[in-house]
C-alpha cells in the first residue's frame, strides 16, 4: 500500500518527530505529492526553512496560507492536478491575532497586548508555540477550504507538549488558580479557601510581589478571552481525536530520534490517537552487499587501479556500518510501532533546498513499498 | 591558542553575499569583528576555562555528543566537570556509558549528580524538581514548601507563568557552578557544560534570567534572576558554543543564532563546532575516473561500491561548500569533528572526539 492509499480520507495530517530528522522537508514533500494527485493542500510549517520557501516562490514569511504559483512548479517540471498552499506560522503573531479576535473590545485586547508579562515573555512561553500551532490548524480546518492540511509540528524537545497544550490550557482556565487570580479583592485576601490563601502568600514571598501582581493583571486581562480560548482548546482536542486526523511519525535512523519516535508513539497510543504511518528519512540502503571490502577492491582493481579501488572499498565498508545500523533501527521502529511497512526515504547526497530536491523526496514518499527497486 | 585574540565569535557580514550600499569593498577585509575594546581588554579565557559552557544549535546536529566530548576533555584537563541535560532522558549518560540513571541513587526529590568517570559527572535537570529545590531553599519551613509544591493551584500557575520553568532550570545550572553550593553536602564544579535545547528555545533559556529580572523588579526571584543573568552576560565566566553540521539548513541556523544572541544578550558565539564532517576520500579526478569506469562493466556489488563512492564524493563537496560558507562568516575559525561510522557513538568515540577537540580547542 502506498502512502497515498494509506492517507485515504485523512484531512488533517500531523507530522511529528524530533528535531533535525527532516520533518519540514518531508511535510512539504507530502503536501506536494497530495497536490500532484489532485488535492487542494496546505502545508503549515513553523520552521522558516528559507531556501525551501524561496524555491516555492514564498519570499515573504506570511501568517496566512499562500498559493504556490503553479508557474514556478511547472518551471521545475512539476505539474499539479490540485493546489499547493503553504504558510509559515508566526507563533507570536498568531497569539496576538487570537487575542485581538477573542477580546470583547479593543481596550481589552490592548490591555493584554500591552501587559509587561505578555510582551516580554509570551514569545518564550513553553507550549505557546504548540498551542498557537494547533489553534491555527483548528481555524484553517474550520474554514474548510482545504482537502488536506499537513502540519509540520514545532521542533519541540518533547512532542507531548504539543498534544497536551489544549488540555493544559483548558484545565488552567477551569482551575482554581485563575479564579483566585481573578478574584476582585486581590490576591491573598478572602480567597476561595485557606489552602489557596496560604499558597498565594507564599508565592508572593518567593517570587516578589511585583511579579505576582503583573501575573494577576495578565491573567485578569485574559479573563474576557477565556470562553473563546476554552472553546478553541476543546475544539482542538476534538480535532485531534477526529477519525480524519492522522499522525505521521518522522524519524531518522540515529539512536536518539528513534527512541524519541518510539516514545512518541507510546504517547499517541496512550491518548488513543491514531498513528497513520511511519516515515524513516535519510536511510542508507546500500553498502557492501554480501561481499568483503577485499573482494570489492579486487573486482575494481583493473579499472580503477590499486589505490582508488581500495578507497572505494573502504568507503563502502564505512557506509555499510550505517546500512546495518539503519536496518536495525527500521526493524526496531517497525516492531515498536506495529508498522510492518514503514515508508523509507533514502539518504541523499545533497541538502534539500530546491524544488528538484523536494520532488525527489516526494517520489520516494509515494513510491510503492513493495516495489523492490523503490 | 589565539594569542591576544579574544575567543568571541564575530559574524562578518557582507563578505560574500552582499555589500551594503556605500561600503568600501576593502572594508570587510579589515578582519573579524570583535569587541570594540578587544585590543585593550584582557584576552578571554578559553571556553572550557569558564564556569558555564552552553552547547546549543539546530536539532539533530549532535549537541549531546559534542557536550559529552567537551565534558571528557574538561575532566581530562583536571577540572571537576558536570554535563547537565535539561530533561530527564539520560542521553548524556548513555553516550558516556553510564548504566542508565541508576548509578547514583536518587530518591526522586533531589537531583542525582552521577560521577561516571574520574572528575566527570552528569545530571539531568527536571524543571519540576528545580522548582521544588528552589522552594525548599527559599522557604526554611519544609512543610510550607511541601504545601506549595504539592498544590495544584501552584502547579497550574507555575506551568502557565511564561518562562518560569526556563528560569528555574537556569537557576539550577547556575547553582552547580557556584563555589559554595546551595545543595547541602555537595561539592562545587569547575565547569558546568549544559546540553541546551535547540537554537530558538536555547536562546529563550539563556534570556530567561534577564527577562525575569526585568519583569519582576523586586523580590527574591528578581534578585536571583539578576545574579544568574550577570553570569550569563559575562563572557569571562560563561561560554556559548554552537554545534552545527555542514548542511545548508544548519549553517544558516547557526548564523541566525549568532544574530539572535547579539540582539538578545548582546554577545556572540564563543565557538562554532562543525560535527559530522564527511571524510574527503575522493578528488574530482577520482570522480571522473569513477564516472568513466562504467557501472555495467562490473559485477553488482562492485558497481554499487562505485555508486556509493560517487554519492559520498558529491556529499562531501556539498559539505565543504557549507563549511567554507561558515568560515567566511565566523571567527575564530570553526572547529570540525569527523563523521563517525559507528552504529551508536559511545565512550570510545567520546574519547577520540575529546582527543580531536584537545588539539583544536
Amino acid at each position: 500500500m502506498t502512502l497515498h492509499d494509506r492517507l485515504g480520507a485523512t484531512s488533517m495530517c500531523i507530522c511529528v518527530g524530533s528535531g533535525g530528522v527532516g520533518k519540514t522537508t518531508v511535510s512539504a514533500a507530502l503536501a506536494l505529492g497530495l497536490a500532484r494527485r489532485g488535492q487542494k493542500v496546505a502545508v503549515v510549517t513553523i520552521d522558516p526553512a528559507r531556501r525551501l520557501a524561496t524555491s516555492l516562490g514564498l519570499q515573504e514569511l506570511d501568517n496566512e496560507p499562500r498559493l504556490v504559483d503553479p508557474a514556478i512548479l511547472r518551471a521545475g517540471g512539476i505539474e499539479l492536478e490540485g493546489e499547493l498552499w503553504a504558510m509559515m506560522l508566526d507563533a507570536k503573531r498568531t497569539f496576538d491575532d487570537l487575542i485581538l479576535r477573542l477580546a470583547p473590545d479593543p481596550e481589552a485586547a490592548e490591555e493584554v497586548l500591552s501587559n509587561r508579562i505578555y510582551r516580554e515573555l509570551s514569545s518564550a512561553v513553553a507550549g505557546s508555540q504548540e498551542f498557537t500551532a494547533i489553534a491555527k490548524l483548528y481555524d484553517l480546518h474550520r474554514e474548510g477550504s482545504f482537502d488536506t492540511i499537513v502540519l509540520d509540528t514545532p521542533p519541540s524537545r518533547n512532542a507531548l507538549d504539543f498534544l497536551e497544550a489544549p488540555r493544559r490550557l483548558t484545565q488552567f482556565f477551569e482551575g482554581r488558580a485563575l479564579k483566585v487570580l481573578l478574584a476582585p479583592t486581590g490576591l491573598a485576601a478572602r480567597v476561595v479557601g485557606r489552602g489557596t490563601g496560604a499558597v498565594f502568600a507564599i508565592l508572593s514571598r518567593v517570587t516578589g510581589v511585583d511579579l505576582v501582581a503583573d501575573l494577576s493583571v495578565f491573567f485578569r486581562s485574559l479573563a474576557g478571552l477565556i470562553d473563546g480560548f476554552r472553546e478553541r482548546a476543546l475544539g482542538v482536542q476534538a480535532l485531534l481525536a477526529d477519525p480524519a486526523t492522522t499522525f505521521l511519525i518522522v524519524s531518522s535512523p540515529e539512536r536518539a530520534p528513534t527512541e524519541e519516535a518510539i516514545f512518541f508513539a507510546s504517547q499517541l497510543a496512550a491518548a488513543e490517537l491514531p498513528l497513520g504511518g511511519l516515515i524513516v528519512n535519510r536511510v542508507h540502503r546500500r553498502g557492501l552487499g554480501e561481499r568483503t571490502p577485499a573482494a570489492i577492491a579486487d573486482a575494481l582493481r583493473d579499472s580503477l587501479g590499486d589505490r582508488l579501488a581500495a578507497r572505494v572499498a573502504a568507503n563502502a565498508a564505512d557506509v555499510d556500518v550505517l546500512v546495518r545500523r539503519d536496518r536495525q533501527a527500521i526493524a526496531r521502529l517497525s516492531e515498536a510501532l506495529g508498522e510492518s511497512a514503514p515508508v523509507i526515504v533514502g539518504h541523499l547526497d545533497h541538502d534539500v533546498s530546491d524544488l528538484a530536491g523536494l520532488a525527489e523526496i516526494e517520489a520516494q514518499l509515494f513510491a510503492d513499498p513493495t516495489d523492490p527497486d523503490g | 591558542m589565539g594569542g591576544k585574540k579574544p575567543y568571541a565569535v564575530g559574524i562578518r557580514r557582507g563578505v560574500d553575499d552582499s555589500f551594503t550600499a556605500g561600503a568600501e569593498p576593502g572594508a570587510c577585509e579589515a578582519g573579524p569583528v570583535t569587541d570594540a575594546d578587544a585590543e585593550t581588554a584582557e584576552p578571554l579565557p578559553a571556553p572550557l576555562d569558564r564556569g558555564l559552557v552552553f552547547v546549543t544549535g539546530k536539532g539533530g546536529v549532535g549537541k549531546t555528543t559534542v557536550a559529552a566530548a567537551l565534558g571528557v576533555l574538561a575532566a581530562r584537563r583536571g577540572r571537576r566537570t558536570i554535563v547537565a541535560e535539561l530533561a530527564r532522558r539520560d542521553d548524556v549518560g548513555r553516550v558516556l556509558g553510564s548504566a542508565g540513571g541508576e548509578v547514583g541513587a536518587s530518591d526522586g526529590s533531589v537531583f542525582a549528580e552521577i560521577e561516571i568517570a574520574d572528575g566527570l559527572h552528569v545530571i539531568s535537570i527536571d524543571p519540576e524538581l528545580a522548582m521544588e529545590e528552589y522552594l525548599l531553599d527559599q522557604l526554611p519551613v519544609r512543610s510550607l514548601a511541601g504545601l506549595l509544591a504539592s498544590s495544584r493551584t501552584f502547579g497550574y500557575l507555575a506551568a502557565a507563568t511564561p518562562g518560569l520553568s526556563e528560569l528555574l532550570a537556569m537557576g539550577k545550572v547556575w547553582e552547580l557552578a557556584q563555589p559554595t553550593r546551595r545543595t547541602p553536602g555537595s561539592q562545587p564544579y569547575d565547569v558546568v557544560i549544559v546540553d541546551a535545547p535547540a537554537t530558538g528555545h536555547g536562546v529563550a533559556l539563556l534570556q530567561a534570567p534577564s527577562t525575569f529580572a526585568a519583569a519582576a523588579s523586586v523580590g527574591p526571584i528578581a534578585r536571583q534572576a539578576r545574579t544568574i543573568a550577570a553570569m550569563i552576560d559575562d563572557p569571562s565566566r560563561s561560554a556559548i558554543i554552537a554545534v552545527t553540521n555542514p548542511s545548508e539548513a544548519a549553517v544558516t541556523e547557526t548564523l541566525e543564532l549568532a544574530d539572535l544572541l547579539a540582539a538578545g544578550l548582546g554577545r556572540g558565539l564563543d565557538r562554532v563546532i562543525v560535527n559530522g564532517l564527511a571524510p574527503r576520500r575522493f578528488s574530482t579526478a577520482d570522480d571522473v575516473l569513477l564516472a568513466a569506469a562504467g557501472l555495467d562493466r562490473h559485477e553488482r556489488s562492485a558497481a554499487v561500491a562505485m555508486r556509493i563512492a560517487r554519492h559520498e564524493h558529491r556529499r562531501s563537496v556539498g559539505q565543504q561548500r557549507q563549511l567554507a560558507r561558515l568560515r567566511r562568516h565566523v571567527t575564530p575559525s570553526p572547529v570540525t569533528l569527523p563523521q563517525l561510522f559507528v552504529a551508536t557513538p559511545g565512550p570510545v568515540e567520546m574519547t577520540s572526539l575529546a582527543d580531536l577537540l584537545e588539539r583544536r580547542l
